[in-house]
């Protein structure tokens, strides 16, 4: 039995607004602590609203068609969506947002979303380096996404649910309810899947500007940029919300949900600022030889 | 002209035929338009201001001043922390730095990219080169002046200037972006004949669109 509350609307969007504000704040405290590795001071850490504002105020930009506007609206939903669609607080009302019975599947869906709508708009740029950066990304992505689809399989089967609030209620009452002691194969299969996905060293090839410059996002400017910059600081953290859910017995109140968001955040950071680049075909490899097979275990335990 | 730029008939492998015509089929050709601040006194004010504290700077180095930008990056200078960034594609970028002598076959690429930037976009001429010619002055390649060719906003002297000087170059900037004077582009627009009598003074091989966005 499915019931709406139409008070749900404002608090998503009150969700949305938090999400994005908390994002940017911490994507840059997230490059001050890069730069601080690399003995620099680093940004200022209200920097990327300035960013933002700046692209957003730039007078002129020019289109290559329909899919090129298309491309960073796409990324934008495949974002919100995502962010939308599982419960951000767990046992809350109001940040319980748009999930449902099914919502896992449609998670998986959305993070894909996002990339495929990026791909078809900068294709239609019609750049080089945007081909030559799709499809390395495209690839990396796919084959990152193999070992996260086998352990969301291994949590389903493990808590017979499809829904992430009830696996969420699954894990309360003490750490050691977390999937993440239940079930340390398919955590283990996800967050090396996680590394592949937050675009941080030794996965960036992709959007790297010191490769094929920056790949993807090569023609997109001013308020193109913008809206991808803004999905830049919701996606991540979107998924970090769901890795949150399914793997870390999710939180129950904001502050909880800062701390356990910023912490799962930094494992990329802490892989990305020791390990150097890979190159495509390597990352590929690495993932099927070292995150697949534990996926694949995670799934035979349930 | 190049032979590759000509307008031709190709045949697919398929045995499809078209015509092409590189200098339509890939750019646009449109004039570049004057663009007046679109909002109230006070709205632009703020945007300047956000202007001012995010430039994003075009990865093209022009001459020997190029090197003087690198240590920009690293932890004795670190830019950063000034909201300056450095953008590889000139698409996304907002201050084009002619880093030292300029020479008229690069000349060309620095037109082609400046005019593949955003409005509002500004130039700084970096070194003695770029206003006289410098230690190139007699030289049969290089361009004199600068502001011939493109609206500089900027100019940081010295042959070559310290890093500590582009700092304090950037912050002078910073300076005439927040006071609304950094309108280059609008410059550019308005006296877009003499820019291009003057480009193709130079440059005798013109083989690219009389714009290209």
């Amino acid at each position: 039995m499915m019931s709406f509350d139409w008070m749900q609307i404002p608090w998503s969007l009150l969700t949305l607004f938090i999400v994005v504000n908390y994002g940017l704040l911490m994507t840059a405290l997230i490059q001050k602590i890069g730069a601080r590795i690399g003995r620099r001071h680093g940004i200022p850490i209200y920097q990327n609203y300035l960013d933002l504002l700046k692209n957003y105020a730039l007078r002129t930009s020019i289109t290559h068609g329909v899919m090129f506007y298309l491309g960073p609206v796409f990324r934008l939903t495949g974002g919100i969506g995502l962010l939308l669609f599982v419960p951000t607080i767990y046992d809350s009302e109001m940040f319980s947002n748009l999930s449902f019975s099914g919502d896992l599947i449609l998670a998986l869906y959305f993070i894909f979303f996002g990339t495929l709508g990026m791909a078809l708009g900068a294709g239609e740029s019609g750049h080089p380096y945007s081909a030559i950066g799709v499809s390395r990304g495209l690839s990396q992505v796919t084959t990152a996404e193999l070992p996260l689809a086998l352990a969301v399989f291994a949590v389903a089967l493990q808590y017979q649910t499809l829904s992430v609030t009830e696996i969420v209620a699954a894990q309360q009452g003490g750490v050691e309810n977390w999937t993440l002691f239940t079930n340390p194969f398919a955590v283990a299969a996800a967050m090396l899947s996680f590394l592949g996905s937050m675009m941080r060293p030794p996965f960036d090839v992709v959007l790297a500007p010191q490769e094929i410059p920056i790949g993807p996002p090569t023609e997109y400017h001013s308020s193109y940029l913008a809206l991808m910059q803004t999905n830049r600081v919701i996606f991540p953290i979107a998924k970090v919300v769901v890795f949150m859910n399914l793997f870390f017995g999710g939180a129950a109140s904001w502050p909880v949900f800062f701390l356990k968001v910023f912490l799962i955040y930094m494992v990329s950071v802490f892989v990305g600022v020791v390990f150097p680049r890979f190159r495509v075909e390597q990352s590929v490899r690495w993932f099927l030889i070292w995150a697949v097979p534990l996926g694949i275990i995670a799934v035979m335990v349930a | 002209m190049k032979e590759e730029l000509q307008k031709r008939m190709v045949k697919t492998p398929d045995g499809q035929e078209f015509e092409i015509e590189p200098l339509r089929d890939y750019y646009c050709e449109a004039p570049p338009t004057v663009q007046t601040p679109a909002y109230t006194a006070i709205v632009e004010k703020i945007f300047n201001w956000a202007r001012s504290e995010s430039i994003w700077i075009l990865g093209f180095g022009t001459g020997c001043g190029a090197i003087e930008m690198r240590p920009l990056m690293t932890p004795r200078f670190d830019a950063y922390r000034y909201g300056v960034q450095w953008r590889p594609t000139p698409r996304q970028s907002n201050l084009f730095i002619i880093s030292g002598y300029l020479s008229v076959k690069t000349l060309k690429r620095v037109i082609r990219s400046y005019e593949q930037m955003q409005s509002p976009k500004y130039v700084i001429g970096l070194g003695s080169c770029t206003i006289n010619g410098g230690m190139y002055w007699d030289s049969y390649n290089t361009i004199k002046r600068l502001d011939d060719y493109l609206p500089v906003d900027l100019y940081i002297t010295g042959c070559m200037p310290r890093p500590e000087a582009l700092l304090a170059g950037f912050v002078d900037l910073k300076k005439i972006i927040r006071a609304g004077k950094a309108e280059g582009a609008n410059i550019y627009a308005e006296n877009f004949d003499w820019y291009k009598a003057n480009q193709k003074k130079v440059i005798l091989d013109w083989d690219m669109p009389e714009y290209n966005w």
